[in-house]
């Protein structure tokens, strides 16, 4: 494996690059790079079957080791430091969780026979449970593998829901607010419905006239996250609820902002009909730098009937001491049902880790955390030289940059040894900092966040264009990687 | 308030706040309580209880492991498209630092490079296996990954068509995925003929035609065959301009032939083969296609590019792709992916290296071979049915009922799968073959 010396200026001593001290010696070699191998496949299978031969990484254990330790130190995780990274609700995550998740009696195949996995079935019916009862909701699936596959289930439920009334056919359009997050219109989309796009109120919130004005009897669903995006209670959502009912549709919760409702309110109790749970989010499940997630859906008893199979029942007790005792569990199909949305049983150690979660805070820990979170935002809020357009928020709040661009104070704000905000969304407010710090930060690192926004705010331009300079990585180049593609190592073979 | 400081209040454990900040706290916002801050109407606010008991970490560690503790502990020789193969020990301790098992997706690539390089390095394995210039940085599983490049082959065609051809052997959970994926874009799924156990290239040329999308065939196949017509498949997908789709997985790409040389636009399947254990059907989607249709690939891809000191640096890239910029003209709705697992797939990979990589599928067709021969010698019992080469599993017929021979050997301590009235499907790695002789002996008690 060749790369370009002259053009990939990483001498491990920085010497080259002259500049960008704290950045000396940060650069990784590609495991190419160190060492790769080929080797022919000399196999039982005859030739024609088989490839010729094989070219990877060839590197000892401990190589490895330093390599992989090497990388997660140019990586910023929650326990790195703050991460109030708006509507994606970056909690810490507990320990435990991992401990539980790794135990072998977890590890099973998803083809065992239901009475040789009652403990599965038992946490799966548990986990069940707990959803359902904070969502309000009658019942609920597991099975969806993120929370945009919560959404895409949502809308197949609802799909099969009107299909069912003899309405499929006429029910083809789905309502989003515009302040929704993407997924919602992709998932939508997917389904193969129009998307009609609802625009804000003035006061940030859904304008009832508009949703009167787009709801027909083409209305299949109504996706909306409350709070919404601007961290905004939908004060009129019996109202909403009963515009959406009225024409005949149905009205989904994006549960991607319950962190900030827990025992204070519940979707199921304001109306709506289907809800997916961010488990990696409200329950703090690790995010694993892109995931795996998982996206329940919860749904009102008349839907429950077309939610994805299999589902988890209790069909009995064994009374008794120790293993074995408890509930008796089976898998079963729900009488409609959709079918499948994943292979299998969806990410089921995300699954594990929030049963643990759910089960270590119980009532009063899923309340404080809300309470605290809201207290946080609003407190942080209240700290920081950047104007907050739209109140009373809960547990996130958008700030706007003003003349500076949000982008450009996102990776100023690198430098202060934080993450930064959500920058540029929602698009309601101009150079959008989108901002969540969650329950888990205290006072002091409130204030150290509230620091860091307020001496970004009193940069120029130009200080916030050469951003960040501390960091692994200076600035990178987008424009680039996308006009140049360079997906593989392989690509960069024939740099010049 | 609740909080860490006071003895006998229970609040979140993970809120650090003392009771002296929390007031100082509400003190700066004007509130005389965290409660006054939620704008929420009487009429929707919830009083009630979940019912839900607060647990101490050990409490709630002792509810989970209790809960667990009832599963069976039972060898599976379970497969047919979850795969369990021996994780190194370095997978677990590396993928576990916090840095990568806390982070979110990578949009400030500055302090995110050392994910990014995982995932970079994660597709460039893949694409060395495919032979395919594209590889994602991950889908959910192998069935939510054909459901996307159905939906790609329906995007990238030329001309105007609806059908998307699978094999007969095709798992029915997959193919269900595939259904609701796709039924949104008006494409149907069709089935086309197999012949003990591979492609029937005569069936696939009479149902293939210019209304074809896309081709699929797998290389393992779900009932552990291998494929010994991928080209004439390639050829015959080709002849109509639909896109060849392969679905196979990183253990069996590292003998079995080279996807890009008999053919393939796209090659899916889970890559969590490699990295993660039996996880109850948890898995990592692998998506690899072609470089010309790069710019219609769901998911998101990490690219090479420069910092401002020139130094190279990775980013994600061509996300105008994505549903968060394009929302309901994205090519895909996944957002949260499963970028841990690809890293746990890449250490994996990289752990074993070239030769490690070879002898671990070079195993799967000796051990596979060596049971079933083992399995033919039982009286009541023929394996193979099907006369092909095996990777890793392969179906056997049984003189008894499957389902009985399938719960006789639960009773001793084995899990098999019962495929038909007298079939079964045993699968056999690296993670079971200590327990081969034991199986053995359990078929002749109980076939």
């Amino acid at each position: 494996m060749r790369y370009d010396q002259a053009r990939w200026t990483h001498d491990a001593d920085g010497g080259e690059t002259g500049e960008g001290e704290d950045a000396q010696g940060q650069y990784e070699p590609l495991l190419s790079e160190k060492n790769t191998k080929e080797v022919d496949v000399d196999s039982p299978l005859p030739d024609d079957l088989t490839r010729d031969s094989v070219e990877l990484p060839d590197l000892s254990e401990p190589e490895l080791a330093r390599h992989y330790t090497r990388l997660s130190q140019m990586n910023y995780g929650v326990d790195s430091g703050p991460y109030p990274l708006g509507s994606c609700t970056m909690k810490y995550n507990p320990k435990f969780t991992e401990d539980v998740a790794a135990l072998p009696s977890a590890a099973v195949h998803p083809d065992r026979s239901g009475r040789s996995v009652q403990g599965t079935l038992a946490l799966m019916h548990g986990l069940q449970d707990y959803l359902a009862r904070i969502g309000g909701m009658d019942a609920v699936s597991l099975q969806p593998p993120a929370g945009a596959a919560g959404e895409f289930t949502g809308i197949l439920v609802a799909k099969a829901y009107h299909e069912a009334n003899g309405e499929g056919d006429r029910r083809d359009e789905i309502i989003v607010p515009d302040s929704a997050h993407g997924t919602n219109f992709a998932s939508a989309a997917l389904a193969g419905y129009e998307v009609v796009e609802l625009p804000s109120g003035d006061d940030g919130r859904v304008d009832l006239d508009a949703l009167e004005a787009a709801a027909s009897d083409r209305t299949a669903l109504f996706m909306l996250t409350n709070p919404n995006t601007l961290g905004l209670f939908e004060r009129d959502i019996e109202e909403i609820a009963d515009v959406v009912h009225d024409a005949g549709g149905l009205l989904y919760y994006d549960g991607a902002n319950l962190n900030a409702l827990l025992g204070r309110a519940r979707p199921g109790d304001m109306g709506f009909d289907i809800m997916h749970y961010n488990v990696h989010k409200t329950f703090a499940t690790p995010h694993g730098g892109g995931g795996p997630g998982a996206g329940p859906v919860g749904v009102v008893s008349d839907l429950a009937e077309f939610l994805p199979a299999p589902r988890v029942r209790e069909v009995g007790r064994r009374e008794g001491e120790g293993r074995g005792t408890g509930g008796v569990y089976e898998r079963f199909d729900p009488e409609n049902t959709v079918g499948k949305v994943h292979g299998f049983e969806g990410n089921w150690l995300v699954l594990v880790k929030a049963y643990a979660y759910i089960a270590r805070l119980g009532d009063e820990g899923l309340a404080d955390a809300s309470a605290k979170a809201v207290l946080n935002a609003n407190y942080l809020a209240s700290q920081i030289d950047y104007e907050v357009p739209f109140e009373p928020f809960h547990h996130e709040f958008v700030a706007s940059a003003g003349d500076q661009d949000a982008a450009d104070v996102a990776k100023r704000m690198l430098d202060y040894g934080v993450h930064p905000p959500t920058t540029k969304w929602p698009e309601i407010v101009p150079e959008a900092l989108m901002t969540e710090p969650t329950e888990i930060e205290g006072k002091d690192t409130l204030d150290q966040l509230a620091d860091a926004f307020d001496a970004v705010a009193a940069e120029d331009e130009e200080s916030l264009a050469s951003a960040p300079n501390r960091t692994t990585a200076r600035r990178i180049d987008q424009t680039s990687a996308a006009r140049d593609l360079r997906l593989s190592w392989q690509s960069l073979d024939t740099e010049e | 308030m609740s909080g860490r400081h006071e003895p006998g209040v229970r609040g979140s454990p993970y809120a650090p706040h003392t009771a002296d900040e929390t007031a100082a706290m509400l003190d700066a916002v004007g509130a005389d309580d965290a409660a006054e801050l939620f704008d929420i109407p009487e009429s929707v606010a919830f009083d009630g209880e979940f019912g839900i008991d607060a647990r101490t970490e050990r409490e709630a560690e002792r509810r989970v492991r209790g809960l667990l503790s009832r599963n069976d502990d039972l060898t599976e020789f379970l497969g047919r498209g979850h795969y369990d193969h021996y994780v190194p020990s370095l997978v677990d301790h590396l993928s576990q630092r916090s840095e990568f098992l806390t982070s979110y997706t990578q949009y400030q690539p500055e302090i995110t490079q050392g994910f990014l390089q995982a995932l970079f390095e994660y597709q460039s394995m893949l694409v060395e296996l495919t032979g395919l210039e594209v590889v994602n940085a991950s889908m959910y599983d192998h069935a939510s990954a054909l459901a996307e490049a159905a939906l790609l082959a329906a995007r990238v065609r030329s001309t105007d068509g609806d059908r998307v051809l699978v094999p007969d052997y095709l798992l029915d959970a997959r193919r269900d995925v595939l259904e609701n994926y796709t039924d949104g874009a008006g494409l149907t799924v069709e089935a086309f003929g197999t012949d003990d156990g591979n492609v029937d290239p005569d069936a696939l040329a009479d149902a293939v035609d210019d209304d074809a999308v896309m081709v699929y065939a797998e290389n393992p196949t779900t009932l552990g065959t291998v494929e010994e017509h991928l080209a004439e498949i390639g050829d015959l997908a080709d002849d109509h301009d639909a896109l060849f789709c392969l679905g196979s997985d990183p253990v069996a790409l590292s003998i079995l032939q080279e996807p890009e040389s008999v053919g393939a636009d796209v090659v899916v399947g889970d890559a969590a083969t490699l990295g993660l254990p039996t996880a109850y059907g948890m898995g990592l989607g692998l998506f690899a296609c072609r470089e010309n249709f790069v710019r219609q690939v769901p998911g998101r891809l990490v690219g090479a590019s420069e910092d401002a000191a020139d130094r190279r640096a990775y980013t994600l890239t061509l996300q105008t792709r994505e549903q968060h910029i394009r929302r309901e003209r994205a090519t895909s709705n996944i957002c949260t992916n499963q970028a841990w697992v690809a890293l746990r797939t890449a250490i994996h990979a990289a752990y074993l290296g070239p030769e490690g990589l070879v002898d671990l599928g070079n195993d799967c067709v000796r051990l596979a071979a060596g049971l079933a021969d083992r399995l033919d010698d039982v009286t009541g019992v023929q394996a193979p049915v099907h006369d092909r080469h095996h990777f890793r599993e392969f179906v056997a017929h049984t003189d008894q009922p499957a389902a009985a021979v399938a719960s006789d050997l639960e009773a001793e301590g084995f899990a098999v799968h019962a495929v038909g009235e007298h079939l079964v499907q045993v699968c056999v790695t690296d993670a079971n073959e200590h327990a081969v002789d034991d199986l053995v002996a359990a078929f002749e008690e109980v076939a």
